[in-house]
């Protein structure tokens, strides 16, 4: 999905601030974004039903209303 | 004139018996229910009374005939399936094969969230009681609305409005808002299609399963407008808008921008405040389209020709709804509808300029960005069984193992409530409605409370051979305000009867 790849976001930022100085702050910023979603993904990972496939082949519902 | 309005919410819950996909749904979610009755209502159990309930009557202006209903739709039969009134003045209760909570009347957004995410906490206590009967069954509940295998159940909203509004102004205005709102108010679904044939993400959960623009149906062709007109009021001055199209949220601030900007959509209807004509072509397809595009960009062909995307008609109400709070209210306007007004602006330009920055609100945005994680880490694609456990898993009810509540744990969704507030409306009534009569009665006197429902609540008193039945058909009589005093004065049940009836 494109969702994160739209943001006209680098182009202000080029204007600003020199270009080594971009780089090394998203690839800072990239890092500690990277460590965040294992953090979360690690802890989401403990959690989540052990057998995917049998789980969602045994969740069947009736409908309501 | 505001977001304040007498309403509540219905949600039937997923059930799963862990270790037994065959166990009867009917029979898990009566173990469920009677389970925290048992452990929370004293002395007897009032019953639901079903003598002003009225399923099959049309907003239209006709009755449907018994014997043309499917029976599915007959939900005024005590089917000798539990069903209880709580001391928050909710119902909880089976309906088909769902546990189903109703909260109390309220009158404003917030508290619909409040009474709301009570609900979910009943229902997380009374499956942990149902695991000490007999055969320890552990019964999961999941607040979503589909098994993505075409079955769907639902997240009803009510909303009290004046009888004089004409029903073809409410299809008329009501139905592009609708079809839009799921933009906001959307839980987020892996699978399209009824049965989730389809690879991929759609925002909503509920929107592959409307098929009609309006009707009197919730079971079957399942209308953007629902036509039951059950106002358990004063039919001459109300009707009870029944929306059937709603998904069933986690996230907090999304059920409160469901309710509230749709609280704020029926004011304008009301007060004829609509000029403009938003009207949809092909409604059912446009809903379903622009569920099916998480990006957003999908459009809808207004019939004045204008295409716009789901979040710029939305766009369009919500200009109308701050011009409207400007000319009706102005300096007087109150901070709720202040509130709703400013979130629903912050939400939809954050839709047009960045979505995934809503991941700390939305719940369709909150489960997309996991499942997005997911995906790159693991390599994924979407057919893949993780990605579909994820998405039921996000809505179990339990704090340890709901994907919502460990990211609410972890910092990662805003809440407007805390738990505390939470906890006492599970067992407290909100003061504003005839709710607070009917839950202090259920609290005080439950002994000599033989019945109650929305409309009544029937006291069986010691030496009165017949039953006695104060009406409440005024939702917003029966107030803190109105009886709050005489009920604390009143040490029994026979001395609250006869103060109400001097």
């Amino acid at each position: 999905m494109a969702q994160e790849q739209k943001q006209p976001r680098k182009a202000e930022e080029v204007e600003e601030t020199p270009e080594a100085a971009v780089e090394s702050d998203v690839a800072e910023r990239k890092e500690s974004l990277d460590d965040d979603v294992d953090a979360i993904l690690d802890e989401i990972d403990d959690v989540l039903e052990t057998n995917a496939e049998d789980f969602v082949k045994s969740f069947i519902q009736k409908g309501g209303e | 004139m505001s977001v304040r309005r007498v309403m509540g919410t219905e949600v039937e819950y997923g059930i799963s018996v862990q270790g037994a996909p065959t166990a009867n749904p009917m029979v898990a979610s009566s173990q469920v229910v009677n389970a925290y009755a048992s452990a929370t209502v004293r002395a007897r159990r009032a019953r639901w009374d079903f003598e002003e309930e009225s399923p099959l009557r049309d907003a239209r202006g006709f009755d449907m005939s018994r014997q043309v209903a499917d029976p599915s739709q007959l939900t005024d039969e005590d089917l000798g399936l539990a069903n209880v009134i709580l001391t928050n003045g909710a119902r909880l209760y089976v309906d088909h094969a769902h546990p189903e909570y109703s909260t109390p009347e309220v009158v404003s957004p917030l508290d619909i969230v409040r009474w709301d995410k009570a609900g979910e906490q009943v229902m997380l206590d009374a499956a942990r009681l149902a695991q000490n009967l007999p055969g320890n069954p552990s019964i999961v509940l999941y607040k979503n609305n589909t098994d993505n295998k075409g079955a769907s159940y639902g997240a009803h909203e009510n909303y009290l409005m004046r009888r004089s509004t004409a029903f073809v102004d409410i299809v008329r205005h009501l139905t592009p808002f609708f079809v839009s709102r799921q933009v906001i108010c959307g839980a987020g679904r892996v699978g399209k299609g009824q049965d989730g044939r389809e690879q991929g993400y759609q925002i909503s959960q509920r929107a592959d399963f409307f098929e009609v623009e309006v009707g009197l149906e919730t079971t079957l062709k399942r209308p953007i407008i629902n036509t039951r007109d059950e106002p358990h009021a004063d039919p001459e001055k109300y009707r009870r808008l029944h929306v059937i199209i709603g998904d069933a949220n986690l996230s907090e601030i999304a059920t409160y921008l469901k309710v509230g900007t749709t609280a704020l959509v029926l004011a304008m209807i009301e007060d004829k405040f609509i000029a403009a004509d938003l009207t949809v072509d092909t409604p059912v397809a446009s809903l379903r389209a622009v569920s099916h595009d998480p990006t957003l960009k999908q459009t809808v062909t207004m019939t004045d020709g204008r295409k716009l995307t789901g979040v710029q008609l939305q766009m369009e109400y919500l200009d109308l709804a701050r011009k409207y709070v400007e000319d009706r209210l102005g300096a007087d306007a109150d901070e709720q509808t202040l509130d709703v007004l400013a979130r629903w602006e912050d939400v939809l330009n954050r839709l047009e300029s960045d979505p995934m920055s809503l991941a700390d609100q939305l719940d369709w945005v909150a489960k997309l960005k996991l499942l997005e994680q997911y995906r790159s880490r693991d390599g994924l694609a979407w057919d893949d069984a993780k990605l579909q456990l994820i998405d039921y898993q996000y809505s179990d009810v339990r704090p340890e193992k709901g994907l919502y509540h460990r990211l609410v744990k972890a910092g990662r969704i805003q809440r407007l409530l805390n738990d505390d507030e939470v906890e006492r409306a599970m067992t407290e009534p909100p003061e504003q409605t005839r709710a607070y009569f009917r839950g202090r009665c259920l609290e005080k006197y439950a002994a000599h409370v033989a019945a109650a429902s929305w409309d009544s609540v029937i006291f069986d008193l010691p030496g009165r051979e017949s039953l006695q039945r104060v009406p409440t058909m005024d939702p917003l009589r029966g107030s803190k305000a109105h009886v709050g005093g005489l009920i604390d004065a009143s040490d029994t049940a026979e001395a609250l009867v006869a103060a109400l009836s001097r």
